[in-house]
């Protein structure tokens, strides 16, 4: 065959590397060069940037959700009109005379005579309660005429943190000024809103019944997912022969993990509900439901704990006569249990702030003291958030946002020890 | 209490057990001259603990399901024929105050005969856990004296405690094949009951959903329509198209700008950054969606001219959701890239490509079925997600392409389906199974099928 005379004869000039057209390709490749790699930064960037304004955002919104807005209140606390002697309040009974006696009427009736008949409107509903726990403090003072400093409504409140809306601002306004400059309002920590439970008026909500519920769910889901989430990693791991009931096993669990969390509350609703008739809204449930669904996490970092725990030390203690069982027990689970605790933990992080299954089992309930006991009926911290959240009274959303700031700082201390634990006793072999 | 004294009565008796083997165990150890024991004398006593309390227990189980229905029958038949309560409902009402009664926890009742109740229900409930603490504990101090009698220098005590362990161990891995078939039944009985009143077809192509309200006149009752077609569509509106359009370009450029670019410092301190969006409950989101976002996007189509903008959009819910799914894209993508070998990398560097040009026409072709193996997964989350879509998207059903309008999610419809009144056998509650079955369905395909092109892909590489 005739080679075309062309590409024997005729060369190609050497390239002009340096020719004003490559040198523009090469400026285009590197110009495509930086801007991908700015996109790149831009993506990192905007993501943190989203975290940084969500954390912003709860935190402004939520940090005077620790504070509240007192007023002055003189209050003369007469035995006579309040039906209490000295001896009652003495007395074991103090608990019983004072629900009995009159406090609401009697602070109101001392806010009138000072505020005016627009008394209701600067008083909080529940100012009553700390003229009553004052005088559970101390009961010296009944009798006497004193200064109390009681929270104000939730509009006056709302206009103090500068958050009021103009009808508030139209309907309390003058109310607030005149209060601020009889320097009869100031601004002081809530203590109640860490020690009280829910309840319909914003300024007298508090987080701890919600926080108690969900350690008492978190306690029953950490009972029941820990021990059978270790067991079940170490049969996984260590003894199940290769077989089709071990592929179900696993691939149950691997399925389970990715399993919408909704479904384990319909799970709850239809077995431990409506089967098994055990309590609605009770921790128990909820602990129980959140087991199901933590248990594979637990399962799944057991296995990539025990995994790394390399063979040497089975084939040495097998090599000096040790059983299987005691192999296990005694060597492989104590070096794989940090591995494991840090698992744990950060299932139990996600079970924490898990809300959709609580909602199906009825955890939602408006619920004014905290849970007494697994049974009795409970919420739990994120279902409080979604309740708050749907409240309409505008005081609701700093309490919102701030137990949200509440919950945020329990899931980074949980998340903290986990990592604190992965650093001190990680071994690489 | 009963239950309680029995439970520390078992429980003690065990641990005697376990002290007696133990000790007499450990006297065989000076005669072992001859024959050695076979097993450590802490296995004798767990043997004998064991033998000690695990039939106590299993007894005192069966019973605490056996004697509640016990016991409120003799409460029902305590009370005059023509006084008790007839129909399921009343019953259940009836023996709840006879219960709060007899155990002081109520003191008013609707029902008087509850209070004639009361004295035979509390009688019998003694007399039912009496007799099963008695016979649990005699099982107890049975099996204790049985296994005590049973040690000798050659028993097998280890071989047998190893085997009860082996059987919890295998006993407490199938607990995940149980929940499997839990849900699985559960979903499956209660759609089945559902489909007895809805026919399939028009539960899956009907196009009208109202589950609350009677909309043909010839109907009775309160069933509505049952088309979960809207549903379906405004599902796959926000958790796998808006949700996606937000998530797969961010987090498939930060896993590319934190393992090709980003020195090690920066990598360091922004993949936990990352994780914590993972991290930040979904209540949170919803919350943060509902109050800035979706205000923002509402003010955002009023300024444009888009007029009738819901203040609960699509697009609001979407976008949250696509940033919380970011991590979860960007994690698998990273494991994806990861996993390209570096020979190929080097090979396209050593041509004279740059990094960006490597990455686009070598890393990312070659990382592709891993990638899209985890955005499959990042929608099946997404699509189960519940608590930013029942913040922050509507309740109503529309089928539309608009993401300023309000549109709902199979989620959102079982949350607001199983809250409040439920009467247990509606179809308007039992839709939510209904929901819930297509819902496990639909995530579980995806992530099997996910998994197996992620799997196949790592293979494929290895």
């Amino acid at each position: 065959m005739a080679v075309p005379e062309q590409t024997v004869t005729q060369r190609r000039a050497p390239t002009d590397w340096r020719g004003e057209k490559m040198r523009g390709r090469l400026r285009r490749r590197y110009r495509s060069e930086r801007a991908f790699r700015l996109l790149g930064l831009g993506a990192v960037s905007l993501s943190a940037l989203f975290l940084a304004f969500l954390l912003w955002t709860m935190v402004s919104n939520g940090f005077t959700g620790f504070l509240q807005t007192e007023v002055r209140l003189p209050i003369r606390l007469d035995p006579v009109t309040l039906q209490l002697s000295s001896s009652q309040l003495a007395g074991g009974n103090a608990d019983q005379a004072l629900a009995s006696a009159d406090i609401e009427a009697v602070t109101l009736q001392a806010a009138r005579n000072i505020y005016g008949e627009n008394a209701r409107q600067i008083l909080s509903e529940g100012a009553w309660i700390y003229v009553r726990d004052a005088l559970k403090a101390d009961p010296t003072l009944l009798g006497q005429q004193i200064d109390l400093w009681v929270p104000v409504s939730s509009e006056l409140d709302l206009i103090a943190k500068d958050r009021a809306t103009p009808e508030i601002l139209v309907r309390a306004g003058e109310t607030y000024r005149s209060l601020d400059q009889q320097g009869a309002i100031r601004t002081a920590l809530n203590t109640r809103f860490l020690t009280a439970a829910d309840s319909t008026d914003p300024t007298l909500v508090g987080i701890w019944g919600a926080f108690k519920g969900s350690l008492l769910t978190m306690l029953v889901t950490l009972v029941l997912a820990f021990p059978v989430g270790v067991l079940s990693a170490l049969y996984l791991e260590e003894y199940a022969p290769k077989n089709r009931w071990t592929d179900l096993i696993e691939v149950s669990i691997n399925n389970l993990a990715a399993v919408p969390s909704i479904i384990f509350g319909l799970l709850g609703l239809a077995v431990f509900l409506n089967v098994m008739h055990l309590p609605r809204s009770a921790p128990i449930v909820g602990g129980l439901t959140l087991a199901l669904m933590t248990l594979p996490v637990i399962v799944i970092a057991g296995r990539n704990a025990i995994k790394s725990v390399p063979p040497s030390i089975r084939d040495a203690a097998l090599g000096i006569g040790a059983s299987r069982v005691q192999v296990v027990f005694h060597h492989v689970l104590p070096l794989a249990l940090p591995g494991i605790l840090t698992g744990t933990i950060i299932g139990m992080a996600r079970a924490l702030g898990e809300t959709a299954p609580l909602l199906m089992i009825g955890m939602r309930a408006f619920i004014s003291a905290a849970p007494e006991g697994l049974t009795a009926p409970a919420t739990a911290l994120p279902v409080q958030i979604f309740l708050w959240s749907d409240e309409v009274s505008r005081g609701f959303v700093e309490k919102t946002s701030a137990a949200i700031i509440v919950l945020l700082a329990f899931l980074l201390a949980m998340n903290g020890v986990a990592i604190y634990l992965r650093n001190k006793f990680e071994r690489r072999w | 209490m009963l239950l309680w004294i029995s439970l520390f009565l078992v429980l003690g008796l065990g641990a005697l057990s376990f002290l007696f083997a133990r000790a007499k165990a450990a006297a065989f150890r000076p005669a072992a001259a001859a024959p050695r024991a076979h097993s450590l004398p802490v296995y004798h006593g767990w043997f004998a603990a064991l033998w000690a309390v695990v039939p106590a227990l299993l007894l005192l189980l069966a019973t605490s399901f056996v004697i509640p229905p016990l016991v409120d029958q003799a409460a029902l038949d305590a009370v005059p024929a023509a006084e008790r309560p007839t129909s399921a409902a009343e019953v259940e009402s009836f023996l709840d105050e006879v219960r709060g009664i007899a155990t002081g926890k109520t003191e008013f009742v609707f029902n008087e005969s509850a209070r004639q109740a009361a004295p035979a229900w509390a009688a019998a409930n003694s007399l039912y856990r009496g007799i099963a603490m008695a016979v649990a504990v005699a099982l107890a101090l049975l099996g204790g004296v049985w296994a005590i009698s049973r040690l000798r220098p050659g028993f097998r005590a280890r071989t047998r405690v190893e085997r009860v362990v082996m059987a919890t161990l295998l006993g407490a891995s199938l607990i995940a094949i149980f929940t499997t078939f839990g849900i699985v039944l559960s979903l499956l009985f209660e759609s089945a009951l559902f489909f007895q009143k809805v026919s399939p077809a028009e539960f899956l192509f009907g196009l009208n959903w109202s589950p609350q309200t009677a909309i043909r006149a010839d109907q009775v009752g309160s069933s509505g329509a049952f088309g979960a077609v809207p549903l379906f569509w405004g599902t796959i509106f926000i958790g796998a198209i808006i949700a996606m359009i937000v998530a797969i370009p961010l987090g498939l450029m930060s896993a590319i700008y934190l393992t090709q670019y980003a020195r090690a410092r920066t990598r360091r301190i922004m993949k936990p950054v990352l994780e914590v969006l993972a991290g930040v409950p979904t209540v949170v989101y919803g919350y943060f969606a509902a109050l800035t976002i979706a205000p923002a996007v509402r003010d955002f189509a009023l300024s444009i001219g888009i007029g009738n903008a819901s203040s609960e959009s699509a697009l609001a819910a979407g976008l949250v959701m696509g940033i919380m799914i970011i991590p979860f894209v960007s994690s698998m993508a990273d494991d994806s890239l990861a996993a390209v070998p570096q020979a190929m990398r080097d090979g396209s560097l050593a041509m004279g490509a740059t990094t960006s040009e490597t990455i686009r026409r070598v890393l990312v072709p070659a990382a592709l079925p891993g990638i899209v193996g985890g955005v499959l997964l990042a929608v099946s989350r997404a699509i189960g997600e519940t608590m930013i879509v029942v913040m922050a998207a509507g309740l109503a059903a529309n089928l539309t392409l608009n993401p300023f309008s309000s549109v709902t999610t199979v989620t959102t419809q079982i949350v607001q389906l199983l809250t409040g009144d439920q009467e247990f056998d509606s179809a308007k509650t039992l839709s939510a199974f209904a929901l819930g079955l297509v819902l496990f369905l639909v995530t579980l395909a995806l992530n099997v099928y996910a998994l197996r092109v992620v799997k196949r892909y790592r293979e494929a590489y290895e």
